[in-house]
């Protein structure tokens, strides 16, 4: 049997029903990550012998039927930015390099608590912030699908490790895509849900009134099922939500009649490739097919999503990243002379371009005089965007279009024109700014062979509709592509 | 390029954010700076007059408990990724003479 192929809800019963061992199944994706990881890069850190050592802890659990979750014995990855206990976690940052936390994201604990076993820490953007996984300070992740070409970001490490089947599911957050993005250009499911569904506690924030943990998976089965698991109302996050509906598996139905699915006019504008907006509008085709009802519609204000979300990121972020000093944990420059000469060295030197470049900005925005200009004006205009969705979530049930303008780009082509990388965000960041859910689901490969992916966005809490749709789509679409092996020989 | 930012402006920001830049760095940030203003500056074609700013897309309001101490005493965890440490506290530079 060739175990790594199985999506997680398989694998755990093949597990429950004695056919795979949890042993079996993280030495594994081990396997896998020998033959993969030199190339590829989607960690940043391994832990086999952690694993094996709650493979055990795990099996026996599941043999004395204490685990019978639908995801118990399941090894998977964590994206470097949410706090696991004794586990390094740097969020691809050099000021965090050698940072242990002496505890786990609640995110992480729902998880453990399922009887997962967790294996390593993925690659991202340094501290989030960007959309290929290239500004990372422990080099670069690739594309499975093609290793000259980016594989998105910020979560393109847990993207990558989904697709080249390094694990059976990972975690990622998404601030203005990071999770949907890097899902779409790596051929997976990737879901940021509603704002306050998975607890932040001990996700190193960015943006943190954008800032989601959600999963991506092999497919929406397992999406929903990791969403089950990990949606927590938490006392640890001001933000959490106390919700009753959070059953997702109960919406992995094969039917969209009646389903009403706006297509909105302004995604589908100047900038977006004719293969992904073929492959997306055949998608909303096959759904209509299917019985849903689908219609076009003006969403509008979406060319002001990108400016209003970098304002209001970069002086969440510039706050936020007040705490790297140097002082209670990470990286403390060498010499210095005094606190505040410590504090800037330390900081100068933690901290890559990209992330300076945001602290930077919100750091004017934020200052006095510049404030009401840019940062208020910033939040008014999200009250704005907000309004629209609203008034697109009164007449349909589903926002359907693309997750970015087009497919992976190449190695080394984005970071010279931040301008132009931002702009590729456009497709998925009013969710976050709206707080809203959205799915990631593939949908078409283009002619170079990269995966093409459809954007789902829901109304606040509704991500069963979203589920629902998606699981449909996916029954229509049939079985994936996966990446070929045959760049290196791969696996037989 | 609409936003031209000055020497002193950079050497403010620079103090805000607690960051040191060469003068490459520095002339870089002045042009990136400039560029993405420019580019923000797009909202100024909004009329947003009388729009609430919004921090928040749920009405929430404070979160309130009661008085109680849940935690212990967990200085030792605390301090076990601290740089520098002395006598169960955060060593840090000398700030007063």
């Amino acid at each position: 049997m060739d175990i790594l192929s199985l999506s997680a809800v398989e694998l755990a019963a093949k597990i429950k029903a004695k056919e795979v061992t949890v042993k079996e199944a993280v030495e594994a994706v081990f396997a896998r990550m020998e033959e993969k990881e030199k190339v590829l890069n989607c960690y940043v850190t391994l832990d086999k012998e952690g694993a094996l050592k709650q493979a055990e802890e795990v099996q026996k659990k599941i043999d004395d039927g204490t685990l019978t979750g639908a995801l118990a014995g399941v090894p998977v990855a964590i994206k470097d930015n949410m706090c696991t206990e004794g586990m390094l976690t740097t969020c691809s940052s050099k000021i965090l390099g050698n940072f242990i936390p002496t505890f786990s994201s609640e995110a992480v604990l729902n998880l453990k608590k399922a009887g997962v076993v967790i294996i390593g820490k993925t690659n991202m953007d340094e501290f989030a912030m960007g959309s290929t996984t290239e500004t990372s300070a422990f080099g670069e992740t690739r594309n499975p699908w093609n290793e000259k070409h980016v594989p998105g970001g910020s979560s393109g490490g847990s993207a990558a490790a989904v697709a080249a089947e390094e694990c059976f599911f990972a975690l990622g957050s998404d601030t203005g895509g990071s999770i949907r993005q890097p899902a779409s250009f790596c051929g997976v499911v990737g879901m940021k849900p509603t704002y306050g569904t998975v607890s932040r506690y001990g996700l190193i924030a960015y943006g943190s009134s954008l800032d989601q943990i959600g999963p991506l998976t092999k497919n929406v089965e397992d999406c929903a099922t990791v969403m089950e698991v990990i949606a927590s109302h938490d006392l640890k996050d001001s933000t959490s939500v106390k919700r009753e509906d959070t059953d997702f598996t109960s919406a992995l139905i094969e039917d969209v009649k009646g389903m009403k699915i706006g297509i909105p006019r302004d995604y589908f504008g100047e900038g977006l490739d004719s293969e992904v907006k073929e492959a997306v509008l055949a998608a909303a085709k096959a759904l209509e097919e299917k019985g849903a009802i689908v219609e076009e519609f003006d969403l509008s204000l979406v060319e002001y999503a990108i400016p209003a979300y970098y304002t209001i990121a970069s002086a969440e972020a510039s706050s936020n990243l007040e705490r790297f000093d140097g002082v209670k944990y990470g990286y403390r420059t060498e010499e210095y002379e005094g606190l505040h000469n410590m504090y800037k060295k330390t900081r100068s030197e933690g901290f890559g371009a990209e992330v300076k470049r945001r602290i930077m900005l919100g750091s004017f925005v934020l200052s006095s005089g510049y404030y009401d200009a840019y940062y208020l004006k910033a939040l008014r205009t999200k009250a704005l965007i907000k309004k629209a969705f609203d008034e697109a979530f009164a007449k349909y049930d589903v926002i359907l279009g693309p997750v970015a303008p087009t497919t992976a780009p190449e190695l080394g082509k984005s970071l010279s024109d931040p301008l132009k990388m931002y702009l590729g965000d456009i497709y998925t960041i009013s969710v976050n700014l709206a707080g809203l859910p959205g799915i990631s689901i593939p949908c078409g490969v283009d002619k170079k062979g990269l995966p093409i992916g459809l954007q789902l966005i829901g109304d606040c809490f509704q991500e069963k509709k979203l589920i629902q749709t998606a699981y449909t789509y996916e029954k229509i679409r049939g079985e994936f592509k996966k990446p070929a092996d045959s760049m290196e020989g791969g696996r037989k | 390029m609409a936003n031209v930012i000055s020497d002193e402006t950079i050497e403010y920001v620079g103090i805000l954010a607690k960051l040191e830049l060469s003068d490459a760095e520095k002339e870089e940030a002045k042009s990136d700076m400039g560029r993405m203003l420019d580019y923000i500056d797009k909202l100024n074609e909004l009329d947003t007059t009388g729009v609430e700013p919004m921090s928040h897309v749920f009405p929430v309001q404070n979160v309130f408990r009661e008085d109680v101490v849940t935690n212990g005493d967990d200085s030792e965890n605390m301090l076990k990724n601290a740089p520098a440490e002395r006598d169960n506290m955060y060593e840090v530079p000398k700030t007063v003479e």
